[in-house]
């Protein structure tokens, strides 16, 4: 049984080992994912957080976009987690009644979630069915560079604003008087 | 690969981060699901950005992950004057502005 799926896998074109890395990898981030809306300790969550990132970083490996695969460790695994972790030093005190870290009416996430999956998945079912990812090589960083400094010039150049307002404004809005 | 894979994967991200969102109490622990969120939708541009061999939606993913930068920093900021405020970050007790 397994021989024959392999078998048909490997004529479809599909690449056994980037399939079994993907499972492999998917079902750590999505088990880290239910630990970092599950778990009692704010700590743990942000761990928690730190796994399903770099298991996305990992996954766009397995898709062929390095550069953002280092951007993401970067940008999240350095300097986000870093910043939740001192969010929850300087907020973490007794929350007034009790400790709770969930809402009253927390158990209507569920089902507006399961509602939410089958959505999705069945128009992604729906629109991909078994098309096959053809061309995995890496991204050239170059075709990037070209991209950005070319016709997203104007866009990335907005983003650089958008970067300082928000670091200005972090810094006044966190500012003791 | 299949593509439905990687759409499927941000799929199942993006619906617990949803439930996260919905059900958690604590201002610091809505924003990291903000942030599961978000990384099911970069995953979402990388795999498109496969799946038709272009690079725009690569293009998108870094553009994205700059807002988010700029989204955390802010957010939590918020959520420290808040607390600085109240001496408590638990969203359901910031009723104020409830008509």
């Amino acid at each position: 049984m397994t021989v024959t799926v392999a078998a048909v896998l490997a004529a479809d074109g599909i690449n056994i080992a980037k399939n079994v890395g993907f499972g492999i990898i998917a079902f750590g981030m999505v088990f880290a994912a239910l630990c970092v809306v599950s778990t009692r300790n704010i700590v743990h969550a942000a761990l928690w957080l730190v796994v399903v990132l770099g298991g996305v970083a990992a996954q766009y490996i397995l898709a062929g976009a390095e550069f953002v695969a280092v951007s993401q460790v970067l940008v999240y695994i350095g300097a986000v987690m870093v910043l939740f972790l001192f969010g929850i030093m300087l907020t973490r005190a007794k929350i007034g009644s009790d400790e709770g870290m969930f809402n009253d009416g927390w158990a209507l996430g569920i089902p507006v979630a399961a509602l939410l999956f089958g959505l999705l998945g069945w128009v992604i079912i729906d629109y991909a069915g078994d098309d096959v990812i053809a061309n995995q090589t890496p991204t050239p960083t170059v075709m990037l560079s070209d991209a950005y400094l070319g016709p997203f010039l104007i866009p990335f150049l907005a983003l650089t604003f958008v970067l300082l307002a928000a670091a200005i404004g972090a810094i006044v809005i966190a500012r003791k008087d | 690969m299949l593509a439905a894979n990687f759409l499927l994967l941000s799929a199942v991200i993006f619906c617990i981060g949803v439930f996260g969102v919905i059900a958690r109490r604590n201002a610091v622990l809505v924003l990291m699901s903000i942030e599961l969120i978000l990384a099911a939708v970069m995953l979402n541009l990388v795999a498109f950005s496969a799946v038709l061999g272009t690079i725009d939606g690569q293009v998108f993913t870094l553009f994205v992950i700059g807002v988010a930068a700029a989204e955390v920093g802010v957010g939590l900021a918020m959520v420290l004057m808040v607390y600085r405020n109240r001496r408590s970050i638990a969203l359901d007790e910031l009723s104020e502005m409830k008509g």
